[in-house]
């Protein structure tokens, strides 16, 4: 007598050692049998676990917890950089506007008035970083949404499928870019960037 | 009757940078008295505090918004029930616009603006000056 099938939970959720289970006892029962057809059964019963164990790795191997671990925090942190340095910038440009503005005012007369008019368009166009501002502000949620969802199913697929989720028993991941791209990563954030300090320092010691 | 221009503005934007382009704009239009908020919830205690002939809000602000402030204006007795207030914001919806009118906003300024349309928009509130 062959072996009885594992029980089958209530709800139709199987965690992956369940099935694998249940693979083996259709495996082992057809063994036993010797027929031809189920000889046929078995290989593709066999084909079947594979296919499982590779998409398992195959899903385990995409490092899904590097999206909130590493992406999203990475894309967030540039935006608000891109916003802090336009704020930074926008208010550099007011302060010296607003000192035109009085000198302007100084000059007097027609001159000075021409002055001011086009020192009024500066400001005006400096109204960019509060829109841009905004724009960012509202694509930093949006992303933080798609960080938290993202949160969500991977949770839900690591409790079906041990090992999903974490990766960091994953060997690091391939860097394919080549030298020169490795090269070109853009602006710093400020707390990882060089000063020019720094980068004399550097060359005066060659 | 012609408009004081020495009358306390109130400017209400959570941007710095928008605060500062308002307030240079009204310098320029003859308004030098202008105070500064960075959101409802300051800019209603400013008001219970100082007469104000002229309020200028943006909307999108936290944690007391545009309307919210407009709102409690409006609902705080006689001596708010009139001030011109005008809303400056970058919402440009029509729901929004319908709602800022049901809240009793006097005018609605989209951003980005210019000088030219500030002064149309205070003109139609507060009349010519």
């Amino acid at each position: 007598m062959s072996e009885a099938l594992p029980s089958m939970p209530q709800e139709q959720s199987y965690e992956r050692d369940q099935v694998i289970k249940i693979i083996n006892s259709v495996i082992q029962k057809v063994e036993h049998a010797g027929d031809d057809a189920n000889t046929a059964i078995y290989e593709e019963l066999q084909g079947l676990q594979k296919i499982i164990e590779d998409a398992r790795s195959a899903i385990g191997a995409t490092r899904p917890d590097d999206i909130n671990a590493k992406y999203i925090p990475n894309a967030t942190d540039e935006l608000d950089a891109v916003v802090e340095s336009t704020a930074e910038a926008t208010g550099t440009i007011m302060d010296a506007a607003e000192i035109i503005m009085e000198k302007a005012g100084a000059i007097g007369g027609e001159h000075g008035d021409a002055i001011t008019n086009e020192v009024m368009k500066i400001f005006e166009a400096c109204s960019f970083q509060d829109i841009t501002g905004q724009r960012i502000t509202n694509v930093v949620k949006t992303l933080k949404a798609i960080e938290e969802k993202v949160g969500k199913m991977i949770t839900i697929i690591a409790s079906r499928i041990p090992g999903i989720g974490d990766s960091s028993d994953l060997p690091p991941e391939q860097d394919t870019r080549t030298a020169d791209e490795k090269l070109m990563n853009g602006p710093q954030m400020p707390d990882k960037a060089i000063t020019q300090e720094d980068i004399d320092k550097l060359l005066s010691d060659f | 009757m012609s408009v004081d221009k020495n009358m306390n503005v109130l400017i209400v934007d959570d941007y710095n940078t928008m605060l500062r382009i308002i307030k240079n704009l009204l310098k320029q239009l003859g308004f030098p008295n202008v105070d500064e908020a960075t959101d409802g919830g300051q800019a209603y205690e400013m008001v219970q505090q100082k007469t104000y002939g002229l309020i200028i809000s943006d909307w999108n602000m936290e944690p007391v918004s545009g309307i919210d402030f407009l709102k409690n204006v409006r609902g705080s007795g006689e001596a708010y029930a009139n001030t011109p207030f005008i809303m400056v914001t970058a919402e440009s919806k029509t729901e929004n616009v319908v709602m800022a009118k049901q809240a009793g906003v006097n005018n609605y300024i989209v951003k980005p603006f210019n000088a030219e349309t500030l002064k149309a928009k205070m003109t139609a509130v507060i009349g010519e000056f």
